[in-house]
């Protein structure tokens, strides 16, 4: 019993089951799953699309904090990415009544993505060529990211026309979520690239302790300024897929705290803020963790403000158990209780 | 001994020089831009700013940070707008938001102290619980009547030569004269910077560092407060969407202030000169009136790569915390 | 010479102190007499430094007791026991390098302005404070200067200005010499002779064992946690001090290891070739030769460049001037990546900042370089590193629970071979050590010495870095010996610790 408590995956995963059995008790019909429009259909399916962008980016962010480092720009990024897709297909009404794209969409989402994947090689050089602190280099860009996208879309919402682009958010399947596949396929390919080459023995070693990885041989600075590369293009996935979802871009709002929710997904999954240790599958609790949260707040009919205050709570929990010195705490009181009462 | 003293200045004086710059650049290009008023308003319209970055620099002078000040914010003008709406004496009014700011702060700061947890996660946690808050009394905005906040919102204090301060500008530069004084004359000041410089270290020396850094949350909290009741006599409202994302410009302002993120160097009069140049920034754009508003984030993150790259040289030629 | 037994200041006895799974101490007695330095010797282990942390107030004893002038006391914690007056300089003790050195040593001692004056730190008092007392004890500097400013040697002098600064009766200094160079250590040694001659009872832990004959009266001898003995420094010598901490007869001097080299290593090309290698503020131009087989000494004080001279030839460091060659071709070296890439290993001075990853298993860690070398995609399956590590666990001793345990877990001797073998598992044709048996006890020391010639007999080329001169002589080949940043000469195997001295010294009599 204890070597399962003890697993690294114990805590999140109790805490996923537990909001899933809260959530059946308050709504019976939670869930319960359909087969409609050819996909399929319930709450279950519609947490686990609206997780999908929010998964992708921890995925990304799970990678740098494990390098020692954060990026609190994946908001930003998010932003501009969905501003360059919005722009560049727009989708304007031709004369037979068909909407046309104004760039091909393989050329507007390749853009997205590489211009994300431009800003997260930014931070990375920031970091590793000039030496910065991530939270100061990461800072720079979320806030002059979010100017660059306001820049782009003249502060405006900009609406997309082009039904194949709607695909990604809002698509399915063989009956399940675009979105979802997207996390899934993405969250797949890591795993196998970090167990089935040195990738992730490196990636634990530069955060373990970087001067040791460098003297042992390992190619911290090019590692490092991938991990950066792969969670801008992450942060770009995501921004496609939630402008998809919503049609439109816009600038102002789009991943607005997402950066914050990332980095909560990521600890609540069980990887350390200080480096090192890492785990992929925890984030993917993580981030379903918080989606579940939000859909059992609004589902219960609650105001959806209570949402940050009870995100606030479930922090501090975590927080609280993964400190060994709180356990100490607990466990010490629980000793003396159990002594005195002999 | 005097390139001693400059060395240890520098970054201060390069941020004086900038702030300096860029007043003279506006002088030049705009008319009307050397008024005493347009100086003025810079510590008017952000004496609130002023007030939470004062209290940001010592929490970052400890090597921590504090992510919850703007939800702080937000939450004081609810609760000021809340208590007023039900009849509370003014001043029973400030003091009892005071008093909540403080605690906020000081239970962030024992999490942190007492469990090591890291300061980012708690102070995070903190925002999303305030920012909670705020909605939970209401989503709507609260308008203040009560005539004595009106009174204060509308005093000038005249200065000479027609220009004027309000009260709100006041207490931001008496917190500014208080923290200096805090910072280089009491042993909690220099507690603080002992912290920074190295906390294990400190701490064999015998120095009382748990009490040091509940201390500096419990500041930042109480500083949050008190800008928020500038901010109350400023907008006269309480709104659970006030001040978002002022954390960030608090950081910036500390920053481009001088204040190494890492801790232990820096001065609070370098964050005076951080908020002034945050504030210049926006002048200087208002003045163009041809550009938009978002070009003020996009210099404003150029400006923090500018500092954070001098600061990256500076640290290179004095020597690393072990 | 009085025959008044001086007075004793601290008298501990019977401590015992035990943690979950190891009894640290077992009855151990200390007795600390005025105006005496007194050595706590005894290996990593034997429980110095958990005794000093039950004097400090750190831990408390299981049992025993604590009489400080003939009252019992119980220190609670270490400002407590500064209170009580035991002061104590660490081994991880530092200045704060962004205050003043004034400020340094008054910290929680300010004195303040009379509220009629506005109240608040009076600075010049403080200034002048730290002045006096250093002036006290010898030291003149500008005390409004930051500390991180001085040098390594005035930082160590002022940290134990500071702990004396508060009328202490016991100063206890933690392995105070282990960054300073011989002068530095004078420095130290004359303050020591003047805080003595004030009264003051000093507590001195070394693993250097002429300076405890240099400095100190008496000993304490610690073995496994429990008490040996305590003996005048007059009375019991070297051999005797090392058989009672490791509770064996060793033989003093071993054979002089037979040289190896082969018959033709002359006329090939050296395996590396550095020429007028320089990097500006640490070494100046120099040239340097490795040979196969050959095990070349690196000699020299500390800051003479021993250990930059190594992080160039490892790429670890960028350099400002000169080549590079294997077996005579130019080659590129950029980085510790091309080096690793070259067959080149390197095990660093500090292994807990730059050698171990404190969090990976033994096994992965042993398995790092040689991943490292062979790149991303081609992958040590897991049967073949747990057959690597097993392999070169056995081969070298190391004790580990198993290779699964996390390497931070180890003891710091463990450790330091486990890195040894992480570069060992790359088959380097060039190694180099840098101070490799720093921080070991003396049976770990003998066991890595006879690795590193094994090694060269294998055909490594081997660079041997160390302060302790008795073990370069006794290892080496051939000694290159620095001297302030740049190469003062060479010395052939067989030459003598003298030898050795004379050149660094550059004295009269040395050889060309």
């Amino acid at each position: 019993m204890k070597r399962v408590t003890q697993h690294a995956l114990f805590w999140p995963a109790t805490t996923l089951v537990l909001l899933l059995i809260a959530s059946s008790v308050f709504n019976p019909q939670f869930l319960s799953l359909a087969w409609r429009d050819g996909h399929l259909y319930g709450s279950a399916i519609d947490i686990l699309n609206r997780a999908a962008p929010l998964m992708v980016v921890s995925l990304g962010m799970t990678l740098v904090i494990a390098v020692r480092g954060l990026d609190i720009s994946v908001g930003a990024v998010v932003a501009i990415a969905a501003a360059v897709a919005a722009l560049m297909i727009g989708g304007s009404f031709s004369a037979s009544g068909e909407v046309a794209s104004k760039f091909p969409l393989w050329l507007a989402l390749g853009s997205a993505l590489a211009i994300a994947a431009a800003c997260g090689l930014w931070n990375g050089l920031l970091v590793v060529k000039a030496g910065m602190q991530p939270i100061v280099a990461t800072l720079i860009l979320m806030v002059a990211g979010r100017g660059i996208a306001q820049l782009l879309t003249g502060g405006q919402i900009i609406t997309v026309y082009y039904p194949p682009y709607f695909k990604l958010g809002n698509g399915f399947l063989a009956g399940l979520p675009v979105a979802l596949w997207i996390a899934a396929l993405l969250w797949a390919a890591l795993h196998f690239l970090l167990s089935r080459t040195a990738l992730g023995l490196f990636i634990r070693a530069i955060g373990g302790n970087p001067e040791a990885a460098r003297v042992a041989g390992v190619r911290s600075s090019a590692i490092t300024l991938c991990v950066y590369t792969f969670c801008g293009l992450a942060a770009g996935v995501a921004g496609l897929i939630i402008s998809s979802n919503v049609k439109s871009a816009d600038a102002n709002n789009a991943g607005q705290l997402l950066e914050l929710d990332a980095i909560l997904a990521v600890t609540l999954g069980g990887t350390a803020l200080t480096g090192g240790r890492f785990t992929l599958a925890g984030t993917v609790l993580g981030a379903l963790i918080i989606q579940t949260l939000t859909s059992m707040i609004y589902s219960l009919g609650v105001p959806p403000e209570v949402n940050l205050v009870v995100k606030a709570a479930l922090v501090f929990a975590v927080m609280l158990l993964q400190s060994p010195e709180f356990r100490a705490l607990v466990a010490g009181s629980a000793r003396r209780t159990g002594a005195a009462s002999k | 001994m005097n390139t001693l003293i400059n060395r240890r200045l520098l970054p201060l004086t390069i941020t004086i020089a900038l702030f300096l710059a860029m007043a003279a650049f506006g002088a030049l290009r705009y008319d009307g831009f050397l008024s005493p008023q347009v100086f003025l308003n810079l510590l008017i319209d952000n004496a609130f700013l002023c007030v939470v970055a004062v209290g940001m620099t010592f929490v970052i002078l400890t090597g921590g940070i504090d992510l919850s000040v703007g939800a702080v914010i937000a939450l004081t003008t609810m609760i000021s707008a809340t208590l007023l709406g039900a009849g509370w004496n003014p001043y029973a009014a400030m003091a009892a938001v005071l008093v909540l700011g403080a605690l906020f702060g000081a239970l962030q700061g024992f999490l942190i102290q007492r469990f090591n947890l890291a300061p980012f996660i708690v102070t995070l946690a903190g925002m999303f619980l305030a920012r909670g808050c705020c909605y939970l009394i209401s989503t709507e905005s609260i308008p203040i009547n009560d005539p004595t906040y009106a009174a204060i919102a509308q005093a000038r204090i005249p200065v000479g030569g027609g220009s004027s301060l309000t009260i709100g500008a006041l207490i931001a530069l008496a917190v500014v004269v208080t923290a200096m004084r805090i910072a280089h004359s009491t042993e909690f000041g220099r507690t603080v910077y002992a912290v920074g410089g190295g906390e294990s270290s400190a701490r064999l020396m015998g120095l009382s560092v748990g009490r040091t850094k509940i201390g500096v949350y419990l500041l930042s909290g109480l500083a949050a407060a008190l800008g928020g009741i500038v901010m109350t006599f400023y907008m006269l409202s309480g709104y659970s969407l006030h001040a978002v994302g002022l954390e960030l410009d608090a950081i910036a302002a500390v920053v481009i202030g001088g204040t190494l993120l890492a801790g232990g160097v820096g001065y609070v009069a370098g964050t005076l000169f951080g908020v002034l140049i945050l504030g210049i920034i926006q002048t200087l754009i208002a003045f163009d009136g041809s550009l938009s508003s978002w070009w003020t984030k996009i210099v404003v993150g150029a400006l923090l790569l500018l500092f954070c790259l001098l600061q990256r040289l500076f640290e290179g030629r004095t020597p690393r915390k072990p | 010479m009085s025959n008044v037994e001086p007075e004793i200041v601290l008298r501990a006895r019977d401590i015992t102190r035990a943690f979950p799974g190891v009894q640290a101490l077992a009855g151990v007695d200390l007795t600390l007499r005025a105006g005496e330095v007194h050595a706590l010797m005894g290996q990593n282990g034997a429980g110095k430094s958990t005794l000093i942390k039950v004097l400090t107030g750190v831990y408390a004893p299981d049992a025993g007791s604590i009489e400080l002038l003939g009252r019992p006391i119980t220190p609670a914690s270490p400002i407590h026991a500064q209170e009580l007056g035991l002061s104590a300089v660490h081994q991880e003790s530092h200045l704060l390098p962004n205050l003043s050195v004034a400020e340094n040593i008054c910290a929680g001692r300010y004195p303040r302005r009379p509220w009629s004056r506005g109240g608040g730190i009076d600075w010049r008092e403080t200034n002048k404070r730290a002045r006096e007392l250093l002036a006290g004890l010898g030291i003149v500097l500008d005390v409004t200067q930051l500390a991180g400013g001085l040098p390594a040697a005035l930082q160590q002098l002022a940290t134990v200005a500071r702990a004396v600064a508060t009328d202490a009766r016991v100063l206890i200094l933690d392995e105070p010499t282990s960054s300073l160079d011989a002068d530095e250590v004078q420095a130290l040694f004359a303050l020591i002779r003047r805080l003595r001659d004030q009264g003051v009872a000093i507590l001195f832990v070394t693993h250097f064992l002429d300076q405890v004959y240099e400095i100190c009266d008496r000993m304490t001898v610690l073995r496994n946690g429990k008490f040996v003995g305590e003996y005048a420094c007059a009375r019991l010598d070297a051999r005797g001090l090392v058989a009672a901490m490791v509770g064996r007869e060793i033989a003093n001097a071993e054979k002089p290891a037979v040289s190896h080299v082969p018959a033709d290593a002359a006329t090939r090309p050296p395996v590396l070739a550095a020429k007028n290698i320089s990097r500006r503020g640490q070494l100046k131009p120099m040239d340097i030769e490795l040979r196969s087989g050959e095990v070349l000494g690196l000699a020299g004080l500390l800051g003479s460049g021993r250990t930059e001279l190594a992080r160039l030839l490892f790429a670890l460091d960028a350099r400002d001037s000169g080549d590079i060659a294997i077996d005579g071709n130019p080659v590129r070296l950029d980085g510790p990546a091309d080096a690793l890439a070259l067959e080149i290993g390197f095990c660093p001075e500090d292994r807990k900042h730059s050698g171990i990853v404190a969090d990976l298993s033994v096994r992965e860690n042993i398995a790092l370089a040689l991943q490292a070398r062979m790149g991303l995609r081609k992958f040590l399956k897991f049967s073949d590193q747990c057959a690597l590590a097993e392999k070169l666990v056995a081969a070298l001793g190391v004790k580990t629970a198993s290779i699964e345990t996390p390497i931070g877990q180890l003891s710091g001797g463990n450790q330091q071979k486990a890195i040894i073998a992480r570069w060992l598992a790359t088959h380097p044709r060039v190694l180099i050590l840098d101070e490799p048996t720093r921080g070991i006890d003396v049976a770990a020391k003998q066991e890595l010495m006879r690795e590193v010639l094994e090694l060269a007999q294998g055909g490594t080329a081997v660079l041997f870095i160390s302060a302790e001169i008795e073990e370069v002589v006794r290892v080496a080949d051939r000694i290159l010996v620095l001297r302030d940043r740049s190469k003062a000469g060479e010395l052939e195997r067989g030459c003598g610790e003298d030898a050795v001295y004379a050149m660094i010294a550059n004295a009269p009599g040395a050889p060309a």
